[in-house]
Order: structure tokens, then C-alpha cells, then sequence
């Protein structure tokens, strides 16, 4: 039996709605039963929950470090722990067909981890761990030995912009707060991620809530404020349970409170529960919701920065443009600027989803072309089928297409083709996807979150979404494609907040990549992707059939016919098109056309 | 009630809250946001019904009416849409035997409600009953996992 033996187990999002919870309370369970056989194993086995691996696609993922010799475990559930515990933990034999493959390897080698760095190493409810990898060091550093104007100096060279979708330069955006005589400023880190295919800042507050912390103290002496809150959504309620759990650690641990570091600097941080609203991603909605208001942005100037929460001078920022500080104080500005492209610095934490390989949480050095993150990281199109576009920047961003593979991802490279970073999702798409329907699905989304307080935005995202419906339905007619591109500018150039001047990028970038599509809907009635029911014909192979009775069961309009174990058919003058059968059928007999 | 009122108005004046606390309070006790409970705190905070109201109505968190013992969160997020989700709701709808206008069963058993994202896209299309996480579900699962709340 060794000195020590670490077991950690993945409980972030991704892992615990696979099972990671459960793992845990399994490895609990058992070494507490093995004190009677094993006392060692007691003694000796430590185990930890860590935030989110990245892999999200392999969860859940375990580790089991034997004196300093990892070995990573995918796919683990409940059952399998027993012989983890046999074979590994106590007979020194990894079990290697469960071990994580090549694959693993070259998602992670591939990547460059700063923010992302220590999440699913350290136990995020432990500060100590925290503690562990010089946490808090650089907050001590700028309060103790920096003056607030050489911590924004220093921000100002990293280039560090800001993680939230817009990318302002932070360094700069603190400088035009701290320009302001006031006796109060605040600041704010804005965790009401609201994206759909989103969950980066949730993983990160998740998985190490003490950097978010540390750098929000940071940004406050920058700029002098003693107030500080997290707007942070409710629906994530472990974030928030870690979030309050490590502010409570920082201030007995006296990170925050009065006089920290043993300088004059006081600083407190209040949490704020987002009630679900995604307008108030942007920064004065905001603060009208941290008010209590309905959170309806306002016109721009003044910006926060000069008159915020309160009407007092208050400085915004992202939870990843916060994890990053620390890392910039105590490495130094130079090092982060030789990370990322010319314009865009450092690195960019990414949600990879959709119809790819490898879905999980990634950290790309801003830059890197899309080909490699999609290929290399993402691992490929999964079931071989063929890539179509990639979708960025949530219901704010556009669709990418083949022809621009190449694309760095940065700030530039993705607003030059009509997306953009937003906070990070990356949603890649394949043949089956139909581009009019990720349109709808988008302007659904912003039609429905819109604020309703200016009218290109309240009523064009209406009358945009009126038109994709019916061109989804067969109803399209000629002339709606020039129609929604004029709509869609006009929304564009008017509207009074990002939300309405984002809104339209999914139409336009699907029309000018996709127009295809479109006039396939249109013209012939057809959906190519054969996924908008309406347009398309549903029969039943009878070579294929069983007669086993499924669909005719699933039909809600009695549209389908045929004795018991005989091929059955589709009425299409009665079928509505509702794809019930096609769900049913397991025997694939279903086809639509 | 008015007890319960009471101690959310003496802790919400100790906090300094605003009124979206205040909501969030009185959801989280009562369930939802009745209208006398609303009446209560404006006639006692000296602030509209109306201020309250029209908070309660833009933020999605809010409910006006009771919800059902449980709630079936189906995720809308872009990746569960490609995968799914928008097939898994009609058939929720079509079990529950939902009206296209009805969110809550007749017999107060199950609330169906949409969220935009809870972040477990890799194992889409994701549905939660009430804490539990459902994942990689299909129209067929779905029915089957409901099976198992029904009296």
C-alpha cells in the first residue's frame, strides 16, 4: 500500500448530470465500508470532488492519483466503482480498459489552460486547494506592493479585452471609471449567462469560484471600490452554493472585509440572483436589475463606467475576464500578451458542442483556426456525416460555413464574417441541420427575451420571426428573402441595446452563406435538411415494415393504416406532418422526403 | 399567511432588499406570486401594485399561478434544439395531455416549463424532472421516465 492515493471525481455540470453524484456517494460509501477490511484504504485515500474536466463527452471522469501517478478514468458509473477500488486503489493495477484513450490526450495537448488552468485539479468548496496553486497571491501583490493606476497600466499591456461578447479593452474601460471623483464606485461581475449553448462562466464559478473572487478584489482596488456584487443566475444553483460557500472562506480567511492584506483597502462582495431575463446581460439593464427594476437597458452615454449602480461610477466585467487577472498580476502583463493574435490577447474558454465528437469546455489561445478546434479538439463530425457550418456567439452571433474553416477565432476574425465571440458558445452543425430552422430557433429565443422597450427590436424581431415561420411552413413567398435582409438591417441599425442589434446576425449570416436553403423552402418547398416537418412527406417502406403497430399507436390524427404484422401506410391526405410516426418506428421504416 | 408575509417583510427591511428580492422571497415561501400576498406588501411598503406587477411580469423566474407537484424543465438551448428538444416537448404535451395554453396538469401533478440553457449540452437533449437530470432523452424515454411521477 502507498503513501497517498487521491481520488477525484468530476462534479461539474456536465459531470454530475452524468451520474457524478452518484460515483461520489459509491467511492464514499465504499471506503468508509473498508475501514473493517482495508484499514489502509481509510487511512490513506483522500477523495475529492473537482469542478468541470472539460471532456464533458467522457463523463464522468475519475482520477486516481497514486503518489503523484495519474491514471484518468472515463465513463465511470456507480457499479463500476467496486472494481476500481479492488484493482487500483488497493492491488495497484489500473483497470485499463476503462482508462481514457489517445483521444482524451490530444483534446487536452491541444489546448492552452490559463482561466481552466486548476479547474477539475482543485476541490472548488476547499479555499486550502485554492490556497494550494498561489491563490490570492496576486490580489496581495497589487494591494501590497501596486498602486492602483500600475494595476490598470499593467491590465492595459496585457491587452486582456473583455470576455462577455463585446471585447472592450478592460485595462481601458477601468481607466475611464477611476477618471471619475466620486465617494462611492462599484463593481460588478456579471454571471447571469444566458446564452443558449452556454456554460463557461457557469463552469467556471463552479469549478473555481476563489479566482473569480480574487480578481474581482483586484478590479476593485483598481478602481476604488468597496462595493462589489455577483449578478449571478439562479438557475445555476451549485454555482451559486460555491459562490457563497467561498465567499464566506475568503472573508474568515480575511480576502475580504475590512483592511485586507493589512492595507487600507476595504472590499465586500454581495450576491444578486438574476430572475431570468436575458436582456440583462447587457450592462445597464443590469444595473436597473441590481436596482430591483425591470431590468430595460438605457441609452448610451452616459456608460456605467461614468454613471452605473446608482448612479455612481461602476465598472462591469465578465467572470472569465475576472479568473484571467490573477493570472496576469502574478505572471505579468508581458507574458499574457504573447498569448493570442495581434488584436486579441490571451486565451478564450470555449463551450464546443453540438454535432461533434468531442462536446466539453475548452481553452483555445485566441487565434487558433477553426479547422483545429472543430478537427483536432472537437475530434470530428460524430457518425461520419458532413460538416455544414459552425454557429458562434449564441442568438447574438452567425453561422460560419465551410468556406471559412480557416478562420482565426478571435474578436476580428469572427466579426469579419458577420458572427461573433459572444461569450463563447460553439454550436457546429452538420448535413442534417436545416439553416432556415437555427434562424427561427434564434429569432424565437430574442423575440421572445426582447425588452419590448424600443420598437425596432420589440416589433421587427416579431415580424422577422412571422416570416421565417412561414417560409419553415410552406408558406413562403417570393420577395420574404429581401424582405428579412431589409428588416433585419433596419433592426440592426436601430435598435437601442446589443440584444436588438445582434438579433438579426443568425438571419443575415444563413441568408448570405445559406441562400440555398432558403430558396428551396421557398421556390420547391422543400426543406433539404428534412427536419421542417411541413414541407416534407412521411411514408412507411414496406419492406422495411413489421406490422408491429407502433406508428398507428403514436398517429394522433389516425392517419396510418395496416393489419397486425403487415406492412402499414401513411393517409397523406390525413397526415399533419407531425413526425410522431418517424419518432415511434424502431425499425427505421418511416422515412420522409 | 400573514405570519409568513410578516417575517419575509422583517428580514427583506433588514437586507435593505429591493423588490425583485421581496418576489423572490415570497415565491420561494408561498410557491408563487399570489395576488394578495402582492396587496399585503404594497399596502405595508406604501409602493403600487402596479411597480410590483410590473416586475413580476418581465423576469421569467416569476410564476403568477400555482405550479404542479412537478416540474418537467425541458432545456431549449441551440444544441438540445438540433437534437431533439422540440420533439420531446409535443410529447410531454401530448402525455400530460397539455393544451396548447396550459402549462399545468388538471390535477396539479405536473408543471412543464422551458429553460434556455442548463449547460449540459454534451449529453443533449436534456430534460430535468424536478432535481434529476435526464439526459440523451427521446420521445420514447420521456414517456417512460413521467411513468414514474404519476400517482
Amino acid at each position: 500500500m502507498s503513501s497517498e492515493i487521491i481520488v477525484n471525481v468530476c462534479m461539474g455540470t456536465g459531470g454530475i448530470a452524468a451520474g457524478g453524484d452518484l460515483v461520489m456517494e459509491e467511492f464514499t460509501k465504499q471506503f468508509e465500508a473498508a475501514g473493517i477490511e482495508n484499514a489502509t484504504v481509510k487511512e490513506k485515500c483522500k477523495l475529492h470532488k473537482v469542478g468541470c474536466r472539460g471532456f464533458c463527452a467522457r463523463d464522468v471522469l475519475v482520477d486516481v492519483n497514486v503518489d503523484g501517478a495519474v491514471s484518468t478514468y472515463q465513463y465511470i458509473q456507480p457499479e463500476m466503482v467496486s472494481r476500481l477500488i479492488q484493482d487500483h486503489v488497493v492491488g495497484g493495477r489500473p483497470v485499463k480498459e476503462w482508462l481514457v484513450g489517445d483521444d482524451y490526450h490530444t483534446f487536452h495537448d491541444n489546448q492552452t489552460k490559463i482561466v481552466l488552468g486548476d479547474l477539475g485539479k482543485i476541490n472548488p468548496e476547499s479555499i486550502n486547494d485554492y490556497l494550494g496553486v498561489d491563490g490570492y497571491k496576486a490580489a496581495e501583490k497589487a494591494l501590497t506592493t501596486m498602486t492602483p493606476a500600475e494595476v490598470i497600466a499593467t491590465v492595459k499591456e496585457s491587452g486582456l479585452r473583455g470576455r462577455g461578447g463585446g471585447g472592450f479593452p478592460t485595462g481601458l474601460k477601468w481607466s475611464f471609471c477611476a477618471a471619475n471623483k466620486s465617494d462611492q464606485y462599484y463593481i460588478i461581475c456579471n454571471a447571469d449567462e444566458g446564452d443558449p449553448g452556454a456554460f463557461m462562466d457557469r463552469s467556471v464559478v463552479e469549478g473555481n469560484p476563489h479566482a473569480v473572487i480574487e480578481g474581482m478584489i483586484i478590479g476593485a482596488y483598481a478602481i476604488g471600490a468597496s462595493i462589489g456584487y455577483v449578478y449571478i443566475r439562479a438557475e445555476y444553483p451549485l454555482a451559486v452554493d460555491r459562490l457563497h460557500m467561498a465567499l464566506k472562506a475568503a472573508k474568515e480567511h480575511g480576502y475580504l472585509g475590512e483592511k485586507l492584506f493589512g492595507t487600507d483597502f476595504n472590499f465586500k462582495i454581495k450576491v444578486k440572483l438574476g430572475a431570468g431575463a436575458f436582456v440583462c446581460g447587457e450592462e445597464t439593464a443590469l444595473i436597473a436589475s441590481i436596482e430591483g427594476e425591470r431590468g430595460m437597458p438605457r441609452a448610451k452615454p452616459p456608460f456605467p463606467a461614468n454613471k452605473g449602480l446608482w448612479g455612481k461610477p461602476t465598472i462591469i466585467n465578465n467572470v472569465e475576464t475576472f479568473a484571467n487577472l490573477p493570472h496576469i498580476l502574478n505572471k505579468g502583463a508581458a507574458w499574457y500578451a504573447s498569448i493570442g493574435s495581434e488584436k486579441s490577447k490571451g486565451t478564450k474558454v470555449i463551450a464546443l458542442t453540438g454535432k461533434i465528437r468531442n462536446t466539453g469546455l475548452i481553452e483555445i489561445p485566441m487565434g487558433m483556426p477553426l479547422k483545429d478546434i472543430i478537427f483536432n479538439i472537437g475530434g470530428g463530425i460524430e457518425g461520419n456525416r458532413l460538416f455544414k457550418a459552425v454557429q458562434t456567439g449564441g442568438p447574438s452571433g452567425g453561422c460560419i460555413p465551410q468556406q471559412h474553416i480557416d478562420l482565426p477565432v478571435d474578436y476580428e476574425g469572427l466579426a469579419s464574417v458577420g458572427s461573433m465571440m459572444g461569450s463563447g458558445g460553439m454550436v457546429v452543425l452538420d448535413e442534417t441541420d436545416c439553416m432556415v430552422n437555427i434562424s427561427k430557433f434564434f429569432l424565437e429565443f430574442t423575440q421572445s427575451e426582447s425588452c419590448g422597450k424600443c420598437v425596432p427590436c420589440r416589433i421587427g424581431t416579431k415580424r422577422l420571426l412571422e416570416i421565417l415561420t412561414r417560409i419553415t411552413e410552406g408558406e413562403g413567398k417570393e420577395g420574404d428573402i429581401e424582405l428579412l435582409q431589409e428588416l433585419a438591417e433596419d433592426v440592426r441599425d436601430s435598435s437601442l441595446c446589443g440584444l436588438g442589434m445582434s438579433a438579426p446576425n443568425p438571419v443575415l449570416s444563413t441568408i448570405k452563406y445559406f441562400r440555398h436553403e432558403y430558396e428551396a423552402h421557398i421556390k420547391n418547398k422543400k426543406c433539404p435538411a428534412k427536419v421542417c416537418n411541413k414541407l416534407l412527406t412521411f411514408f412507411i417502406r414496406e419492406d422495411m415494415c413489421v406490422g408491429c403497430g407502433m406508428c398507428l399507436r403514436a398517429c394522433p390524427v389516425n392517419a396510418i393504416s395496416g393489419e397486425k404484422k403487415m406492412p402499414h401506410k401513411v393517409d397523406n391526405n390525413l397526415c399533419i406532418q407531425c413526425g410522431s410516426c418517424f419518432d415511434a418506428c424502431k425499425f427505421s421504416a418511416v422515412l420522409k422526403e | 399567511m400573514t405570519e409568513t408575509l410578516e417575517a419575509i417583510y422583517d428580514k427583506c427591511m433588514a437586507n435593505e432588499d429591493n423588490i425583485i428580492t421581496i418576489l423572490q422571497e415570497i415565491q420561494s415561501k408561498i410557491g408563487y406570486i399570489q395576488e394578495e400576498a402582492v396587496n399585503w406588501f404594497s399596502e405595508r411598503t406604501n409602493i403600487p401594485p402596479s411597480k410590483f406587477y410590473g416586475v413580476v411580469t418581465f423576469y421569467s423566474q416569476f410564476h403568477q399561478n400555482p405550479r404542479g407537484k412537478n416540474i418537467v424543465t425541458v432545456c431549449c438551448g441551440t444544441v438540445c434544439h438540433v437534437k431533439g428538444a422540440p420533439r420531446v416537448i409535443s410529447k410531454v404535451r401530448e402525455d400530460l395531455k397539455l393544451k396548447e395554453d396550459q402549462d399545468t396538469t388538471k390535477d396539479m401533478l405536473f408543471t412543464l416549463e422551458r429553460v434556455n440553457c442548463v449547460g449540459a449540452c454534451s449529453i443533449a437533449p436534456v430534460v430535468l424532472i424536478n432535481e434529476k437530470v435526464l439526459g440523451k432523452v427521446t420521445p420514447s424515454k420521456i414517456v417512460k421516465s413521467l411513468k414514474d411521477y404519476k400517482g
